[in-house]
């Protein structure tokens, strides 16, 4: 009989994806384990396999729609012979997943459900399969092809579905001047360009809309010396081989993380989650660092990184890194998280505070390391300091405790011995 | 009389509608019977489209061997053996039905010989019996059932075919000699083939058509260019035609023809009756049935279904347009509709018609006067194969595409073509009506060169004003 695949939800706070690629095509054989199809969710590319086998009978969900409904039917698959179905059972009115059932321990895995409710935005900008005709027909009558069924083969809107729906007068019809003018990226009257926003631009824009509108931020600010870390650095690099496989190099971020990490130990306060009704301690370490990539950023995580070694955060660091760059994250390398670095060191910035990321409590914003001249005792000294910015949700965390936090943070840095031993 | 059989699907009738609909149902794992009365393969395959088509073939090489001197050549005595010229063309046929008996077998479709009768119902399935010589050989029932038994030729009163002096397709395909005079009456593409085929191989051809102008299902422009390039090859055509009475006498038939310009005598050695065709509708059993029949042809919707569940028509037996390619869909898509597969209905403007007659015809979609009488705008392009290298080329400098286009949505609403090798070229004009491609798409193909197919990319460009080669 046949077996509809039903769009997966990749994490536990996944709501809908995008469909980027089918590997399979309509009719091809498939064995339960191949990769059939390529999801792209809020950050990452995720392959889906197959469960079953049987023949991939049709395809509901053509490559390149967005916002498509965690467990909306995307396939079907069928077994040799019998009957492909036309269209999904439920085509169109896709039973939104509600929230996923959080693990088992939400505290120990330190996941927390996303409470954020995302709506699946309508495939704005996304792909429509229409016959030219059909969407001449549509344009010139102001139809909107989005909301019209396709009737053609594998879903495509032609003629008979735009003159259906105008008969029927159903169909979003929009201004029909606006749209062409809003659709059409090229330049307009104006001189400018309008570029449709790709899927994680429209999930930095809402995450971070809702962070700030409804976590209320404040901020602590600290000068930290770093000369003892930088040395301290030196002397661990300069103990690697030369290479092969043991050979490291360590970064002032991966101190950094690490430092961070043993902060959150020594100040649990901060290590915490605003929920509705309770505030949850996380017991594990989760450190979730932002890593700019071309259109965006994304937050890999160094879990536990209060337990690991200066070694291991070097090297899963730059492994996440690099699969961040090229989009191969996996959602459970970037969802969850219990605290978050941003480092903008690198681009010399003297300082700056960035905006949390729900549901954890706090984020640290590092700028660049500089000499300046600091007092000590009653003489100038010239120190390598950095700004660091906590940015905190009071309604978990009070200013004195961020500020205890801070502190913790800088004896860590300022007497790094604690990072190695 | 042997036991009931069941089956899923029975089909009757195994012409290009019958027989595809039995591989089909086949494919999709039904069980299947198919009952032909004569040949596998129906009229197309064995007295219709394909030898024809060799008739034409060799029509078109004996006009070619009598014009060699512009390419250069010459042949003294150039003579044909009509009884090998009939003989190869039988002979494609036979090799043709014979392809069709193997893929029934393969796909383990249960073919019977005889013909079959529907004699009621038992529960949701339908009954049928085989006769063959007038012995019942089977009893059969399925619960879907599709009529594909086809059509034969009209015959009018005083205009019987006697198979000797007056002939139809039947006999026309067949000649023991070559008549020295022919009469045609009807020039649809039967009767237009056949007046090309006896004129290229030498006979005087006369076409009596009733309507104002032959080949009248084609663009009247089309029909036009068509009338002028057979006039130019000696045929005489009189349209507004009556045929009166036909007299036989001494081995020639003698009629008199009245039209708007007047009465013309004639006298001719056979006559061709292609004046169109009825549906074989008799001896189904469907006066016991709720399948409504009208003008000898069963009435159904556009998924092919009767006035009665689970008995379905396709092809010539549920009218027009009555073609080969139109029955086969109709089969595919009356058995996807049994499955449950949903396939949409035929739309007639997206079957092409094609004319294999020198010049050929090919075309889809509405006639110029049609599109008109929709009351769109419209916005015609047009091309001559003089214009076009290729055509040059070959020799083949008559000809035209023309196509029509919707002003506002730049909709494909007709193409017609006429010249060499149209019915091989109006393809592309169909997927174009089918993908619902517009003007737009049309004029960004790249059509290659040189070809006569420059001519279908030229008139589209010609339809706003911007054809490069003319």
């Amino acid at each position: 009989m046949a077996i509809e695949i039903l769009m997966p939800a990749l994490s536990p706070t996944m709501t809908e994806g995008t469909l980027a690629r089918w590997l399979k095509k309509e009719g091809e054989a498939v064995s339960a384990g191949d990769v059939i199809a390529e999801i792209e969710t809020d950050k990452a590319t995720m392959e889906v396999e197959a469960v079953d086998e049987g023949i991939l009978g049709r395809i509901f969900v053509p490559e390149g729609t967005e916002g498509v409904a965690v467990n909306a039917p995307i396939a079907v698959l069928v077994e040799e012979g019998e009957a492909v179905p036309e269209a999904s059972g439920s085509a169109g009115a896709a039973p939104k997943k509600a929230e996923a059932p959080v693990g088992t321990d939400a505290v120990s895995t330190g996941t927390v459900a996303d409470t954020s409710k995302a709506k699946p935005d309508v495939s704005e900008g996304g792909r429509v399969i229409a016959s030219p005709l059909a969407r001449r027909i549509a344009r010139k009558a102001g139809l909107a092809l989005e909301t019209l069924n396709g009737s053609g083969p594998r879903g495509r809107i032609v003629r008979r579905d735009v003159e259906k729906a105008l008969e029927a007068g159903s169909g979003k019809t929009v201004p029909a001047e606006k749209t062409t003018v809003s659709v059409a990226p090229p330049v307009d009257a104006g001189g400018v360009a309008r570029v449709p926003h790709s899927s994680i631009r429209k999930v930095i824009a809402r995450r971070l809309t809702e962070a700030k509108q409804s976590v209320p931020h404040f901020y602590v600010a600290m000068d930290i010396e770093l000369d003892a870390l930088l040395a301290l650095r030196s002397q661990l690099n300069a103990a690697s081989p030369s290479e092969g496989e043991g050979a490291f190099k360590l970064s002032v971020n991966d101190m950094l993380i690490k430092a961070v990490a043993l902060a959150l130990r020594v100040v649990p306060g901060v290590n915490v989650s605003f929920a509705e009704n309770e505030m949850i301690q996380y017991e594990d370490v989760d450190i979730s660092v932002a890593v700019s990539i071309p259109d965006g950023l994304i937050t890999p995580i160094i879990r536990q990184a209060d337990r690991k070694s200066l070694r291991e955060i070097s090297s899963e660091a730059k492994a996440l890194i690099k699969k961040a760059r090229s989009g191969k994250l996996r959602p459970e390398e970037f969802q969850g998280g219990t605290f978050s670095i941003s480092n903008m060191g690198m681009f010399g910035v003297k300082e700056f505070s960035a905006i949390i990321n729900p549901p954890q409590a706090g984020i640290l914003a590092i700028a660049a390391g500089e000499k300046r001249a600091v007092v000590r005792g009653d003489q100038l000294a010239i120190a390598t300091v950095m700004t660091a910015t906590l940015s905190v949700d009071h309604r978990a965390v009070d200013g004195a405790l961020g500020a205890e936090w801070l502190g913790a943070l800088r004896d860590i840095v300022q007497n790094p011995y604690r990072l190695v031993v | 009389m042997k036991n009931m059989d069941s089956f899923d699907l029975i089909v009757v009738g195994g012409g290009p509608g019958g027989y595809v609909a039995a591989l089909r149902a086949a494919q999709l794992k039904m069980n299947v019977a198919l009952v032909e009365s004569t040949h596998l393969g129906g009229i197309c395959l064995n007295w219709g489209c394909i030898p024809t088509k060799a008739l034409l073939r060799a029509s078109e090489i004996n006009h070619l061997l009598h014009d060699l001197a512009p390419y250069g050549f010459a042949a003294d005595n150039v003579r044909y053996d009509l009884e090998t010229v009939v003989g190869r063309s039988r002979k494609v046929s036979q090799q043709l039905s014979r392809g069709v008996a193997h893929l029934l077998k393969k796909a383990k479709v249960k073919v019977f010989d005889g013909r079959a009768k529907l004699v009621g119902k038992a529960g949701e399935r339908h009954k049928l019996v085989v006769t063959k010589d007038g012995r019942d050989v089977a009893e059969i029932a399925a619960s879907n059932v599709i009529l594909a038994t086809g059509a034969r030729a009209r015959h009018f009163p005083g205009l019987e075919p006697d198979g000797e002096l007056v002939w139809t397709y039947r006999e026309a395909m067949v000649p023991k000699e070559m008549p020295k005079r022919l009469l045609v009456v009807g020039s649809g593409a039967i009767g237009v083939e056949f007046a090309s085929f006896y004129r290229n191989m030498g006979a005087e051809v006369t076409i009596a058509e009733v309507a104002d102008r032959i080949l009248i299902a084609e663009d009247a422009e089309i029909s036009g260019l068509a009338q002028k390039a057979f006039e130019a090859q000696g045929m005489k055509i009189l349209t507004g035609a009556k045929v009166g009475p036909l007299k036989k006498a001494d081995g020639t038939v003698s009629t008199v023809i009245e039209t708007p310009k007047g009465r013309t005598e004639l006298t001719v050695d056979r006559v061709i009756l292609a004046v169109g065709i009825v549906g074989n509708v008799e001896d189904l059993g469907l006066e016991g049935t709720k399948v409504q029949v009208d003008r000898t042809h069963i009435v159904v919707d556009g998924l092919c279904r009767t006035g009665e569940k689970g008995i379905f028509a396709i092809g010539d037996v549920a009218g027009a347009p009555w073609l080969a390619h139109k029955a086969s869909h109709e089969g595919v898509i009356v058995v996807d509709e049994i499955a449950g597969r949903n396939p949409h209905p035929l739309s007639p403007l997206n079957i092409p018609g094609c004319t294999y007659s020198r010049p050929q015809v090919a075309s889809v979609g509405l006639t110029e006067d049609k599109a008109k009488a929709t009351g769109r705008k419209l916005r015609i392009g047009k091309f001559p194969f003089v214009a076009n290298g290729k055509a040059l080329a070959m020799g083949e400098p008559d000809g035209m595409t023309k196509v029509i286009f919707d002003d506002e949505t730049g909709e494909l609403l007709g193409a017609h073509m006429i010249g060499a090798e149209v019915t091989e070229m109006i393809q592309g004009y169909v997927i174009a009506r089918t993908s619902e491609l517009t003007d737009a798409e049309l004029r960004e193909t790249v059509f290659p060169h040189p070809t006569i197919s420059e001519t279908m990319h030229e008139a589209v460009l010609a339809s706003s004003g911007e054809a490069l080669h003319i």
